[in-house]
């Protein structure tokens, strides 16, 4: 075989490949919103409302006015003039909020004045200088006493303070009435059950804590008429549609910059007040301004998470068979509905399907406003509290049977021939082969030797348990018919002169490493090292469309939208080689890419390099008839339904019988998450994953007390998930491909929260279960464990 | 997280921080290690008009044996360096290694003794190893300096023995092998949600002596009366967990927060004594 000079460029995808983001974070040279610096560029602070609920009886300004340096003072309801209220994302009837409360507060933080100075220090100076009346009306705290009558309530028209009602299950919902046809089966499910297991649950509030709080600057340009917006967004092109509506601009006037974004978790998918403020403000004083979010402001006011009341029944028979469930939800969803706050909860109902055939399926959902800071989605978004709700179940079900918590799951499974497989609540999953991954991490874990391990320890009179959780999700969101927003990706590719390669994603990633595996995978496509591409995102200006990042999309929708441009842009590359090999008759479909050269297939001496190609195509002499010059591309990429990863977590606990505490001894997690770009990035995604879903089973937690006042606002309370608190994680995976896109990649974000909470908790109840317990709530604080041991006086 | 404007001066001696302070008056705050004051001042709990940094003043730092065998250590002295005293480890390792368990590297890299001492944070373990060993505290003021007993210097949450004007200079105790703390940590700050440290004098098998103080549970460091005495001339190890039963309930004042109520702390105050006795005992 002829051989030609030249490297031999090893394929990337599904190679190790170290993240090239990493080095400028690592050394500081990653530009972040609070980086950007403009000439002329004034300062925001916030007066904020420390009290959860009143009405606004003035606002003394004066103060504030009168300090040197400041340049405007304006309250919400001056604002009100230039600023309508927030738009959401959802169907769902909702409330007006305004970006600055207008005439009344409704949680502590809640932005009632803003302040813009010359400098950060004399702008939060002057904030606090400003002195707020209020009349104080009752906190409303408690989401189930929100809907009792008598109840204070938060927003007129929402009685008993109830957002969102809805009800499905029995045989099918009516469209029309959204009730019910015949519930019956349900009911009948539950009257002929061998054992029912029912238990209360609390999925608990949690604060997504990115490392980087929120930012944004804004300049307005009055000579231009023409906006830029820096943000610390996970979507600049979402941010730029819904700033424009608000300024009563076109999007052609907005330019919106995602730069550096340090984590987001899903609070940064939101669209804030803060935002909008900013944009505002910029053109009334035409001057850019800056407002970085403090730590405490970002507990305060960055939506939280989670939250979800739970009343879990599930009906089986003696074997294990699991033939109904019935579950009633109350979310705590905070003071207002913000972009996604309504539709988070609607997505813990429908994968609370999880793994199993569930021939019956009764689900209530009531959203409730209380006063606290509005919720969002946060890493999981839905999943984690459903998937919570039926894994703990599904795990009691296995003690009141006396069955191995793995093999009531393994008997459930959906089996591999039922895929796609339609829900009871009206999703299809994509592809699924359950087996095959509880097994693999059963072998992992070493599942009968973690029991004897733990049976031992017990002999010894130590509290040890063992817990296995086995979830599904939802990722690759997508499609634009359930997505409000749009559910497609774009990309753009072009080939430099030289062969090197530019290529822009609208998924804006902040951590997910995109600028590494988007190369990976173009590097494969086109035959050409990783250094001679780049990834280029976060800029509305450069990305020309876009979604964004969230629901685990970015590989699944945002990598299928980039290898469709790439496609695009290598065809016309093969045309421009055809036509630069005069000596003989080349076809284009003949040409492959090879180490930097285009050849035809198996032929490597009839070759043109990379460069070459690029070139002639920007100078093309003679240009090849019925083509354009230069080689730039782009597609949009719009999924034809979601795609469902999954996985098997399994975890050992020991508890401190004198103190409560649990040390969490191991935990093993196996994911199929697909086809896998970089598996050292899906490493990293399910590490951190699982440090927060730990977190929330063993640590965290948003607390308010009677009065609607925040008692964990900052890190001095609330306990994060530290390295020391975790084990050294086993992983490995299973490969299950979706048909949904040409990658055969699911998404993997999100999954570490998913499994890891319930396969956590599923461990504490184990250990604790020779004292008699049988549930814990979340998170398993020393003290609340130590309760559950004295009440048993101490012995097991 | 922005705080009130200050100004910032840099003492060159002790002589003149304490001049600084005469002049700055209630509006002047030290400054060493920062790890309490300035979280204060950046949520604008403290607001102090003038910052005198002593953390650098070679006079407040090092960590030596006197002539008559008792440790001094400087009140400068960061806890990682505490925690890193072959002097320390060696003669009082209790104290090496509270101060090794102190919050995480950054807070043991800055914070100071001195600081935790003089702050009097209901939660620092530091103080109730200082009077467990009959530390003394040396302070220095415009009239001159005094010593008093650690025991008397905490007083009440954040409140000791210090008037205006005063500067705690270090910290002075006789070297005891047969001491250990133990703490069982609130997660999230890292402070003591209750920590004990006892020191023993022991007598072959049985304890001759004891003192023992615990922190985190109520308002200041304080010694528990009730298990000294009842160490006194008990057997050890096992004598250890009835010594320290009633460790709680001796206690006026419990705190009582999200972390642990009033009665988990009194619980805790006697799992924990149980502990630091053994722990000390152990020591032989």
């Amino acid at each position: 075989m002829t051989t030609v000079d030249g490297p031999v460029l090893p394929k990337l995808i599904g190679e190790r490949v170290k993240r090239r983001e990493d080095p400028r974070l690592i050394q500081g040279q990653a530009t972040y919103v609070d980086d950007i610096k403009l000439p002329g560029m004034l300062h925001l602070a916030f007066k904020r409302s420390d009290i959860a609920h009143g009405i606004i009886q003035s606002i003394d300004t004066s103060a504030a006015e009168a300090m040197e340096g400041v340049e405007l003072v304006i309250t919400g309801a001056e604002l009100a003039a230039h600023l309508g209220p927030m738009p959401i994302g959802t169907p769902f009837p909702a409330p007006d909020h305004y970006s600055v409360a207008t005439d009344r507060v409704r949680y502590v933080g809640e932005p009632v004045a803003v302040v813009v100075a010359e400098d950060r220090y004399i702008a939060r100076d002057a904030a606090d200088a400003i002195e707020v009346e209020y009349e104080e009306l009752p906190a409303v705290v408690d989401p189930e006493a929100a809907m009792e009558p008598g109840s204070a309530t938060l927003h007129e028209g929402f009685e008993r303070n109830i957002a969102v009602e809805s009800y499905w299950g029995g045989t099918g919902v009516n469209p029309e009435t959204a009730q019910p046809e015949d519930d019956s089966a349900v009911d009948a499910a539950f009257a002929e059950a061998d054992v029912v297991v029912t238990q209360r649950m609390l999925n608990q509030r949690l604060a997504p804590n990115a490392m980087e709080p929120r930012g944004v600057v804004a300049d307005y340009e009055p000579g231009r008429q023409y906006l830029t917006v820096w943000s610390a967004t996970q979507n600049p092109h979402i941010l730029r549609t819904l700033v424009a509506a608000m300024m009563g601009l076109g999007e052609h006037q907005v330019r919106a910059v995602a730069p550096e974004v340090g984590g987001g978790f899903g609070c940064k998918i939101n669209i804030y007040g803060e935002e909008y403020v900013a944009a505002a403000l910029s053109r009334m004083v035409k001057a850019p301004v800056k407002w970085i979010e403090d730590r405490t402001e970002a507990f305060l006011t960055t939506t939280h998470g989670r939250d979800l009341l739970g009343y879990i029944d599930l009906a089986a028979k003696s074997d294990g068979t699991i033939t109904g469930l019935k579950a009633r939800i109350i979310a705590d969803i905070g003071a207002y509905e913000v972009l996604l706050t309504a539709m988070i909860p609607t997505l813990t109902g429908l994968m609370m399907n999880g793994v199993y055939r569930l021939p019956v399926v009764r689900h209530e959902l009531t959203e409730v406003f209380t006063n606290k800071t509005p919720t969002d989605a946060y890493r999981g978004a839905g999943r984690p509290e459903g998937l919570y709700f039926l894994e703990r179940a599904v795990d009691m079900l296995a003690r009141e049977l006396d069955m191995d918590p793995a093999e009531v799951r393994r008997k459930n499974f959906i089996p591999p021939d039922e895929f796609p497989f339609a829900t009871q609540g009206g999703l299809v999953y994509d592809s699924g082969n359950y087996e095959p991954c509880l097994d693999k991490a059963l072998e992992l874990a070493d599942w009968q030797g973690l029991l004897a391990e733990r049976d031992a320890a017990r002999a010894e009179g130590r509290i040890v348990g063992v817990g296995l959780a086995f979830y599904v999700e939802v990722c690759g969101l997508g499609p634009s018919a359930v997505v409000p927003t749009g559910g497609w990706e774009h990309s753009g590719v072009t080939v430099e002169r030289g062969g090197k390669v530019t290529a822009t994603t609208g998924a804006s990633p902040h951590g997910q490493g995109n600028e590494t595996t988007f190369a990976q995978m173009l590097a494969d496509h086109f035959s050409i090292p990783l250094e001679d591409i780049t990834i280029l995102h976060g800029d509305t200006s450069v990305v020309k469309q876009g979604i964004g990042t969230f629901g685990s999309r970015s590989q699944a929708v945002g990598g299928a939208a980039l290898i469709s441009a790439a496609g695009k842009a290598g065809d016309k590359m093969k045309q421009f080689a055809a036509a630069l090999m005069t000596d003989q008759e080349v076809s284009p479909e003949d040409l492959v890419f090879e180490d930097g050269r285009i050849q035809i297939e198996g032929a490597p001496e009839v070759s043109k390099t990379f460069a070459e190609v690029a070139d002639f195509a920007y100078v093309p002499v003679p240009l090849p008839p019925g083509m354009e010059p230069g080689i730039s591309e782009e597609a949009f990429f719009e999924p034809e339904n979601n795609t469902y990863p999954f996985g098997c977590h399994i975890s050992m606990v020991e508890m401190d019988r004198d103190t409560g505490e649990t040390k969490l001894l191991k935990l093993i997690a196996v994911d199929d998450c697909g086809n896998v770009i970089n598996p050292l990035i899906v490493e990293g995604q399910v590490h951190g994953g699982l440090a927060q879903g730990i977190g929330q089973a063993m640590f965290e937690e948003v607390v308010y007390d009677e009065d609607g006042q925040p008692v964990t606002a900052s890190f001095m309370d609330y306990v994060m998930p530290r390295a020391a608190d975790l084990p050294t994680f086993e992983l490995d995976r299973t490969v299950t491909t979706t048909p949904i896109n040409p990658l055969g990649a699911k998404g993997v974000g999100e999954a570490g929260t998913i499994g890891s909470t319930p396969c956590v908790v599923n461990a504490a109840v184990d250990a604790l279960s020779p004292f008699g317990v049988t549930h814990i709530e979340m998170p398993l604080r020393p003290e609340r464990v130590w309760r559950l041991i004295q009440e048993n006086g101490g012995q097991s | 997280m922005i705080p009130t404007a200050f100004e910032y001066k840099r003492a060159s001696s002790v002589a003149e921080a304490l001049s600084l302070l005469q002049e700055g008056g209630p509006e002047a705050k030290l400054l060493a290690g920062g790890h309490s004051l300035i979280p204060m001042m950046k949520q604008r709990l403290a607001e102090p008009g003038l910052l005198i940094d002593i953390g650098g003043l070679d006079e407040l730092r090092g960590i030596q044996e006197q002539d008559d065998g008792d440790i001094a250590i400087g009140a400068a002295m960061t806890h990682a360096e505490i925690a890193a005293s072959e002097l320390l480890r060696d003669q009082a390792p209790i104290v090496a290694e509270t101060a090794a368990a102190i919050g995480d590297a950054q807070v043991r890299n800055r914070g100071t003794i001195g600081g935790s001492l003089a702050h009097a944070d209901p939660g620092a373990d530091l103080p109730a190893v200082m009077v467990a060993l009959n530390a003394t505290i040396a302070i220095l003021g415009p009239n001159g300096d005094r010593q008093v007993a650690a025991e008397d210097f905490f007083q009440d949450i954040l409140t000791v023995d210090l008037e205006e004007g005063e500067i705690v200079t270090g910290v002075c105790f006789a070297p005891c092998r047969s001491a250990a703390y133990a703490k069982l940590e609130q997660r999230a700050s890292k402070f003591a949600l209750v920590g004990v440290a006892a020191a023993l004098t022991l007598d072959g098998g049985s304890c001759a002596s004891a003192r023992v103080a615990v922190t985190g549970a109520s308002s200041h460091a304080q010694r528990l009366g009730g298990v000294e005495d009842a160490l006194a001339g008990a057997s050890l190890p096992d004598g250890a967990a009835d010594a320290a039963a009633g460790a709680g309930d001796s206690l006026d004042f419990v705190n009582e927060d999200l972390h642990g109520s009033e009665g988990y702390r009194r619980a805790m105050t006697a799992v924990f004594a149980r502990r630091a006795i053994e722990a000390a005992a152990g020591r032989g």
